[in-house]
């Protein structure tokens, strides 16, 4: 039987790692979002924009693995293919910020075209310089902590991972501290809260927003690149199945608060690897019975919708979220 | 004093018009423009792409048939939108909607091959709006009762119908006496008749009937004045002593029950069975096709009638220089994010 396997400790064991590597890309997507929500602005085009991170980081991976770096280091290709992710992510957070900062466009129409040009763009590079589909990456190795990592379950379950791992579980620790203690965070929080007030106090409204919105889709070009170069080491069409949607979602989950977006990533995560798991046992123990793997896919997706349900609305959200601001407007 | 007034008001009005026709064509001609840039950078011939796109879409009655077809499900889907959009209710589940109506509407055609064709047919089609209708409404439900951000749902609702119609289409309502994972294909009489010798069919009048009915519903009917109402200002509409709940209901159930259409009509005509992958994007490029249509019913007719061009001249461009159709989707983009700017730039340019 399928349960007996899945309470085997081995099984609990791999289980919670998946969880933890399956939550990373969704998590640096979600602290993005959260700091850029708080200055105001709601970026919804966080899919578009993990996608395009998730397309370039792997073609600047791929062919530094190729081209310029073949044979000296794998690492150094994945690493600067992370770097192209963020660069991407900007990219789409730029025109993000002039159509919904400057010109103060609708944030829910601009966010949500951004996605359907996310998708398209990145679909038509990858189409246009790769004719197969075999193109793949070497990625990141996982880095054994020395001693830690072989401390038995203790190791597996935290100290065994790939460097992205601890470098997101730093992140929702610096992305606290820069939100909440320091100036920069602050003015972000207040330009969110009340931009008239802010600005009268001599915060510029828009550069602050500029700069939230362009760190927020950094990171979420981050988490887009993760998923291509060292997760999955290729790049497939709608390879981010709705991860930049999910954290959205996880935002309001969260109240917007990094430490809360954790538990939320690693739901989503525990979610994931869930059904990737119990997918791949089913294969094996093929018998009535089994859940038709449909709806085992569907398991994070129903997650988000119940995370939701269960948190009731908006909750905590910054007051001026969503909304343009334009000195005239007061 | 007060002629003076209304003048202004008309003349305001007519510039307002010019500005909407005008943004549209400025932004599609932008998105040519950046269209052209990326066919630079990949090396190609950028009259040859574009022309070949042309002929593709216009090139012959063939051609011109595909892209009116084509146009059928955007038409349906962007009409749908249109609805939702006006009353500000982000409905972004038409792919989920699209799929519910094709499943739905599949059941019956597989279940009742012995009706009558016109019954058969009408039953079909009032099952797929069912479909889409109820799938709609989950979102709306959903927000009204656990206040859950609609374009968040709608969007998870997406996936779950994607993987629960290829569930269907693998398992219960799989072919007995086939191996692929799709049902048995529809019979003749569950196949929308076509016209003129062509493959133009009924969905394409239909699509095309639903262009004044929906103008109608926004601008002469008290429930259109009230979905605007609500979609101008929520507060307002308060005020006036509307019920936002019962607008979110009611343009969810109606552009769901749109989309749900498209997705029957075009299982019946172009795939003939139900399968997995039945969309090619419509859900998303719908929500293009409203807003570069201005959530105007012409221009939405206008619109879907571009981007059909666009999607299928990019087939042929395909075959012709090698470069991916998938060109098509990003300057459907483009040109959406360019007409926004217009606005964005029309409207600062005229307060200062």
């Amino acid at each position: 039987m399928i349960w007996d396997l899945v309470l085997q400790w081995s099984f609990l064991i791999a289980l919670v790692a998946a969880a933890v590597r399956l939550a990373v890309p969704v998590l640096l997507a979600t602290l993005g979002e959260i700091i850029t929500e708080r200055s105001g602005v709601l970026n919804l085009g966080l899919e578009g924009v993990m996608v395009m991170g998730a397309v370039t980081g792997f073609m600047v991976a791929y062919y530094l693995e190729n081209g310029p770096l073949a044979g000296v280091s794998t690492s150094w290709s994945a690493w600067l293919g992370l770097g192209a992710g963020v660069i991407a992510g900007m990219a789409l957070g730029l025109i993000m910020a002039v159509l919904s900062i400057s010109l103060a466009v609708d944030q829910v129409i601009a966010g949500v075209t951004l996605v359907v040009f996310g998708h398209g763009m990145a679909n038509y590079l990858y189409r246009q310089q790769f004719s197969s589909l075999t193109a793949r990456v070497a990625g990141l190795e996982p880095v054994d902590i020395p001693l830690l990592s072989d401390i038995p379950i203790i190791g597996d379950l935290f100290f065994s991972y790939d460097p992205t791992v601890y470098l997101t579980g730093l992140l929702v620790f610096v992305s606290w501290f820069f939100l909440f203690r320091t100036t920069w965070g602050l003015k972000i929080r207040s330009v969110g809260e009340n931009p008239a007030a802010a600005e009268t106090s001599g915060v510029g409204v828009s550069r602050v927003r500029y700069s939230a919105l362009l760190i927020g889709t950094g990171l979420a070009g981050l988490g887009g690149a993760v998923l291509t170069v060292v997760q999955l080491n290729l790049f497939r069409e709608g390879i981010t199945a709705g991860r930049g949607w999910i954290a959205v979602a996880l935002v309001i989950f969260a109240r917007w608060r990094p430490g809360l977006a954790l538990v939320g990533a690693l739901l989503f995560g525990l979610a994931d690897a869930l059904q990737y798991r119990i997918q791949a046992l089913s294969q094996i123990e093929r018998g009535a019975g089994v859940i038709p793997y449909e709806f085992l896919l569907m398991l994070p997706y129903v997650l988000t919708l119940l995370a939701l349900i269960y948190r009731r609305g908006r909750g905590d959200a910054p007051a001026a979220l969503g909304r343009p601001y334009t000195q005239d407007t007061h | 004093m007060t002629l003076s007034s209304a003048d202004l008001a008309s003349q305001s009005r007519f510039k307002s018009l010019l500005v909407s026709i005008s943004a549209p064509i400025v932004g599609g001609l932008l998105g040519l423009l950046i269209g052209a840039v990326l066919i630079l950078l990949a090396g190609a011939n950028v009259g040859e792409v574009y022309s070949a796109m042309l002929k593709g879409a216009f090139g012959g009655q063939r051609q011109i048939t595909e892209t009116i077809l084509k146009a059928m499900p955007l038409l349906l889907v962007g009409l749908g939108l249109t609805v939702a959009f006006r009353a500000r209710v982000w409905n972004i589940g038409g792919e989920g909607q699209y799929y519910m109506g094709a499943l739905f509407g599949s059941i019956i055609a597989l279940s009742f091959p012995g009706l009558p064709r016109v019954l058969l047919l009408t039953t079909m089609l009032m099952a797929a709006a069912l479909g889409g209708m109820l799938w709609a409404l989950l979102a709306a439900v959903m927000k009204i009762k656990w206040n859950v951000n609609i374009i968040i749902s709608t969007l998870m609702l997406n996936y779950i119908a994607v993987f629960f119609v290829r569930y269907m289409a693998r398992g219960p309502l799989q072919d007995p006496n086939g191996y692929l994972p799709e049902s048995a294909q529809f019979i003749k009489a569950a196949r929308m008749p076509t016209f003129f010798g062509t493959r133009i069919h009924l969905g394409v009048f239909l699509a095309l009937l639903l262009v004044p009915i929906v103008y109608a519903l926004l601008w002469h009917t008290p429930l259109g004045f009230r979905l605007r109402a609500v979609g101008s200002r929520a507060s307002v509409a308060l005020y006036a002593g509307i019920s936002v709940n019962r607008a979110i209901l009611f343009v969810m159930a109606f552009s769901g029950g749109l989309i749900g259409l498209a997705g029957i009509i075009e299982v019946s005509t172009l795939h003939t069975r139900l399968k997995g992958d039945i969309s090619g994007g419509y859900g998303f490029t719908g929500i293009l096709v409203a807003l570069l249509g201005r959530m105007n019913p012409i221009g939405v007719a206008v619109a879907a009638f571009l981007f059909a061009a666009l999607i299928i001249g990019a087939e042929s461009m395909h075959v012709v220089s090698g470069l991916p159709d998938a060109l098509a989707d990003a300057i459907a983009a483009i040109m959406v994010l360019s007409v926004l700017a217009v606005d964005g730039l029309v409207r600062r340019w005229r307060k200062s």
